[in-house]
């Protein structure tokens, strides 16, 4: 009787891998499929421009260190906002905390082209005109603070009430307590949607060639459009973007997962 | 209450005995009153007319009095060790190593000096209170809160922890303790209060206030204790 229910259990539970298995093979079939028809559109539209091509992907490579330069240089000017940003927000002065929340209000508020454009066009009408870079990394960086700021808040707020109340019940003053025991547990909660936030700004870091910032997009439209073959540079464009976010997010997951395994180590409720 | 006393408060759910404990280290904010311990005095202000002053004498109340939690509040990204020195290293300026040997001191005490790397979702329920009972006395209080601690443990849990209260209040610590616990009540308090609808309605030793209430309300919640108890 014992001896069947086991073998009932094996027979099952190896039923359940060989479907999964073949899940995963027609999973990865239909990856497979896309790909070669994708490959087979740009192999024909690509094909005949062969040297072209080999002229254009070089210059429109070169765009890459610009991009990544941006979107470091935002998502670092956006997480410090947002730091300060949740700060004011979780503030109990009223001012500071009007402050914070007109901030995100108004960024999260209106697009983030247009900002961009009254960096780059109408700062200059005020006698302030700054480089391209500065105007793509300000723009990016306060409009990502914004919505970055309500994650951070979220992120304090999610550490329960019971930490903050053993911290005080300790003597901890409500600086002492947000730093050693509230941030810390924070932390943890925001690190994924930073790396989230990073992979979106590599992204919307195109938005800046309409600034005449020298970026991917920017180089594929100029590159392609002097010789009428923008399909051609708008396809390596978006490979090289492509290539980027599955590389980011690899590398995300990566470090997710280390928190996280590090957080079975040690964390659940206290 | 005088020092080295073990005090208990018995009283039905939402009688205000949990606000009382709070009231005492100003977790919550009393309307009237005032607390005294060891010489460190606080009153109730209620429409904050007492300026940054008085936030410091609260902090000193609190570190003359030690509280423990009904769902224990561990720190969880710190180790069994660092969850006892961290205030005392960062609250009381101690050096780290001189409050980690008081912290082993107490680990020792409430059974777990072998546990002290380890972090708190790696321990039971029932260890993890004793770790916060070691985190307040490494804080070297004069006084105990406890608040309704083995409420939140799997019943075959509560006899550790009550243990490590037992020996605490027999050695001579001051302790006010909310529980439901009876037996411990009856065997570890020198007095015990009954709290109904916010008020004390019946002071006195175990002997009286368990084995011969003379308030109604006391008598009622206590029967209604005896059913249940000879049940199980
Ligand atoms: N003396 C009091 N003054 C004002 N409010 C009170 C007083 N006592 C109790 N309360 C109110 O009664 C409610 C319940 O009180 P509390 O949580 O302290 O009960 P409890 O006895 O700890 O119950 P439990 O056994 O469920 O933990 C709270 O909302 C509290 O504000
Ligand atoms: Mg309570």
């Amino acid at each position: 009787m014992e001896h069947d229910a086991r073998a009932l259990a094996q027979a099952v539970a190896a039923d359940e891998a060989r479907r999964a298995s073949r899940w995963q093979l027609r999973f990865r079939l239909g990856w497979g499929v896309l790909i070669a028809l994708l490959a087979g559109f740009v192999l024909v539209s690509l094909n005949v421009e062969i040297d072209f091509i080999a002229r254009a992907t070089p210059f429109i490579l070169e765009g890459i260190w610009i991009t990544l330069i941006v979107s470091a240089s935002s998502i670092t000017l956006a997480t410090f906002l947002a730091a300060v940003g949740a700060l004011g927000r979780l503030s109990s002065n009223a001012i500071v905390n009007a402050v914070a929340s007109f901030y995100v209000s108004f960024f999260r508020g209106t697009p983030l082209i247009l900002q961009l454009l009254v960096w780059y066009l109408a700062l200059p009408q005020v006698g302030i005109i700054l480089d391209p870079i500065f105007c793509a990394i300000g723009a990016l960086g306060m409009n990502y603070g914004a919505y970055m700021t309500e994650i951070f808040r979220a992120g304090i707020q999610a550490v329960p009430l019971g930490q903050r109340e053993a911290a005080a019940a300790l003597g901890m003053s409500s600086r002492t307590a947000f730093l050693r025991i509230v941030a810390p547990q924070a932390f943890r909660i925001i690190v994924p949607a930073i790396g989230n936030d990073f992979v979106a700004m590599l992204k919307d870091s195109a938005l800046a060639s309409t600034v005449a910032l020298q970026e991917i997009v920017w180089r594929a439209r100029n590159v392609g459009q002097k010789e009428f073959k923008t399909l051609q540079t708008f396809i390596i464009a978006a490979m090289i973007y492509w290539a980027l976010t599955i590389l980011f997010s690899t590398f995300q997951n990566r470090i997710e997962k280390r928190l996280a395994a590090g957080d079975r180590n040690k964390e659940s409720k206290g | 209450m005088w020092p080295g006393e073990t005090v208990c408060i018995l009283g039905r759910s939402g009688s205000g005995k949990s606000t009382f404990l709070r009231s005492l280290n100003f977790l919550e904010d009393p309307t009237d009153g005032v607390v005294e311990i060891d010489g460190v005095v606080v009153a109730a202000d209620p429409f904050h007319k007492e300026g940054k002053e008085r936030q410091a004498r609260i902090q000193e109340l609190r570190l003359r009095a030690g509280m423990v939690f009904q769902e224990f509040n561990l720190f969880p990204h710190l180790s069994v060790i660092e969850n006892c020195v961290e205030a005392p290293v960062h609250v009381k300026g101690m050096d780290r190593k001189e409050a980690e040997v008081i912290a082993e001191k107490y680990l020792a005490k409430v059974g777990l000096s072998e546990k002290r790397d380890e972090y708190p979702s790696r321990l039971s329920g029932g260890q993890r209170q004793r770790v916060a009972i070691a985190r307040a006395l490494t804080m070297q209080p004069k006084v105990l809160l406890f608040d309704e601690p083995t409420s939140a443990l799997d019943p075959t849990l509560v006899g550790e922890v009550l243990k490590v209260m037992a020996d605490l209040a027999h050695e001579g610590r001051t302790m006010i303790v909310v529980t439901h616990e009876m037996d411990f009540a009856h065997e570890a308090a020198d007095r015990v209060y009954y709290m109904d609808q916010g008020e004390f309605a019946e002071v006195g030793p175990p002997e009286q206030v368990i084995d011969a209430p003379k308030d109604p309300r006391t008598k009622e919640f206590l029967s209604r204790f005896r059913t249940l108890g000879s049940k199980k």
